[in-house]
């Protein structure tokens, strides 16, 4: 055992113990985490898959906010009593605009990865004004509040640019349009079709049944969207990932 | 080494370090420890080789014992339906409005429909089927749209008002508040409160009851009984959606409601639609 006797080599230096662990650190950090840059299997290609509008984006941001992310989890995982539940199981690529993507498995509430469209505008407000009154036996807090905040997309350009700077692919045109697109998502009357063409299924529509634009409207737009981009009749999951 | 140090006491050898006279020993790992870190490491080698572990340049070993975790749950799911295979399959040949008279596939079909309602239909509905004020009791007999078997398969599979399916049940009221007085709607309203409660004015009531003829007769019917065709509600009974006192009537008449409820069978499988609808139907208000 005279090559394990050496150890007392780099016991006896700091400065030794401290460069070999940087070492063994380094070469696992690069076998771990390089290889997820240029894998093309981290996230695979899947059609549908759109940046957020700029009215869903915002939504997304008060449900940051409000800590949504605390009791809900969005990620559907591969098991039959999670797919029988809430529907096909996540994909990677469906939360690839998320920044930072809200996965988890801590289930206070119910998974809303596939919440869009699985109940109507006005059960999202109800349920959000008074989750008692449609659930009864709903433990989740009241956030009736926010019909009341008024939103008017200040900082839109922004917020899609620097969404643009960590990798979301917007362009120039979903920029210079954002704050349009804002205001005409909540607006079925108005002339969405520029919206529809820059997000392909979004969903425009009065969502707190308010005149005004709130952050309502905003989370409920948000909350519609969400696990709606794939469409599962013509996904063929690819069975080595 | 040359320069072994041993413990007098002992006679164990000491690491040679001495804190103010006191030394330390150097006992060498319990065997059975040391062996149980290499067979770990051995099995780790071999783990990254059964499963999918090593990442290469384009992609990641998949690993030789074909581990996927999508098979898998595919597989899971494909080996539960078939064990249900045969009564599924009885479910989708069925003649649905015949459903309850089959007790063995009616069995299945409203066990299997209850979970459905329960994680998919409750949030709206009630886990009781109750309802809530803007959603239906499911558990009366007061149907909106029909309560036969085939009119609940029809309403579950393509909703109520909602933009996702064409062939959604569809209709509108009217807001009354750009057409009727404020005293026209208070009239309206004492009628309509007339028909199932004693307490009312009579000579307001008797105003309302002409108005509602002319404006409101044409859906819900002359004697306000409702017409299912067109999703216009019983107005003579007790049962309201939205509540019967005089100001939620009042509101109801001058903004209209509309309530929505999404295509079910754009998210279910044909089958728990099915059993889904045999569950409501069972619930004792099926016709």
């Amino acid at each position: 055992m005279a090559f394990l006797d050496k150890h007392a080599i780099l016991e006896k230096s700091p400065t030794l113990l401290l460069t070999a662990s940087l070492l063994v650190v380094t070469v696992g950090g690069i076998v771990e985490i390089a290889p997820l840059f240029w894998l093309e299997n981290t996230i695979e290609d899947v059609e549908g898959v759109r940046p957020y509008s700029p009215l869903e984006l915002t939504g997304r941001d008060i449900y940051i906010r409000e800590g949504c992310y605390v009791c809900h989890s969005q990620m559907i995982r591969p098991m039959r009593d999670e797919v029988e539940r809430y529907g096909h199981y996540s994909l990677a690529a469906e939360s690839q605009y998320d920044h930072p993507h809200q996965w988890g498995s801590k289930r206070t509430g119910p998974d809303v990865a596939r919440v869009g469209g699985r109940y109507s505008d006005a059960w999202h407000v109800d349920h959000l004004m008074d989750p008692q009154s449609v659930v009864p036996e709903s433990i989740m807090p009241k956030y009736a509040f926010l019909a009341d905040v008024k939103i008017d997309g200040e900082h839109i350009e922004a917020l899609l640019s620097t969404h643009r700077f960590v990798g979301v692919p917007y362009t120039d045109e979903q920029i210079a349009q954002a704050q349009a697109d804002f205001r005409i998502q909540a607006d079925p009357e108005g002339d969405w079709d520029g919206l529809v063409e820059r997000y392909p299924g979004a969903a425009v529509s009065n969502f707190d049944g308010q005149p005004e634009l709130t952050e309502m409207d905003a989370l409920i737009a948000y909350l519609q969207v969400l696990g709606t981009m794939v469409d599962f009749s013509t996904f063929t999951p690819d069975a080595s990932r | 080494m040359a320069d072994r140090k041993v413990d007098e006491e002992t006679g164990v050898e000491t690491t040679g370090h001495s804190w103010d006279g006191i030394e330390e020993l150097n006992n060498p790992l319990p065997r059975w420890w040391l062996w149980t870190l290499y067979l770990t490491i051995i099995w780790g080698i071999g783990y990254t080789i059964a499963y999918p572990a090593w990442p290469m340049v384009s992609g990641a070993t998949a690993g030789v014992m074909g581990w996927s975790t999508r098979e898998n749950v595919a597989n899971d799911i494909a080996a539960h339906d078939g064990q249900n295979a045969n009564l599924v399959a009885a479910l989708l040949e069925a003649d649905m409005a015949a459903l309850p008279e089959n007790a063995d596939l009616n069995r299945y079909a409203v066990a299997r429909g209850g979970a459905v309602f329960r994680a998919q239909c409750s949030q709206c509905h009630g886990s009781g089927a109750a309802g809530a004020v803007g959603y239906p009791n499911l558990l009366d007999d007061d149907w909106l749209w029909g309560g036969e078997m085939e009119q609940i398969v029809y309403s579950v599979t393509h909703g109520i008002r909602n933009e996702t399916d064409p062939d959604a049940h569809w209709s509108q009221m009217p807001a009354f508040g750009d057409i009727f007085t404020r005293e026209e709607t208070t009239a309206t309203v004492e009628y309509l409160v007339s028909l199932a409660s004693p307490e009312f004015d009579a000579t307001l009531a008797e105003e309302g009851a002409v108005l509602f003829l002319d404006n409101c007769a044409a859906c819900h019917g002359d004697a306000a009984m409702g017409d299912r065709a067109i999703g216009a509600p019983n107005l003579a009974d007790a049962i309201w959606l939205y509540g019967g006192d005089r100001d939620t009537l009042a509101y109801s008449i001058e903004n209209a409601r509309f309530g929505v409820m999404p295509a079910w069978g754009q998210r279910l499988s044909d089958e728990d639609v099915r059993a889904v609808s045999a569950y409501v139907h069972a619930l004792g208000g099926g016709e």
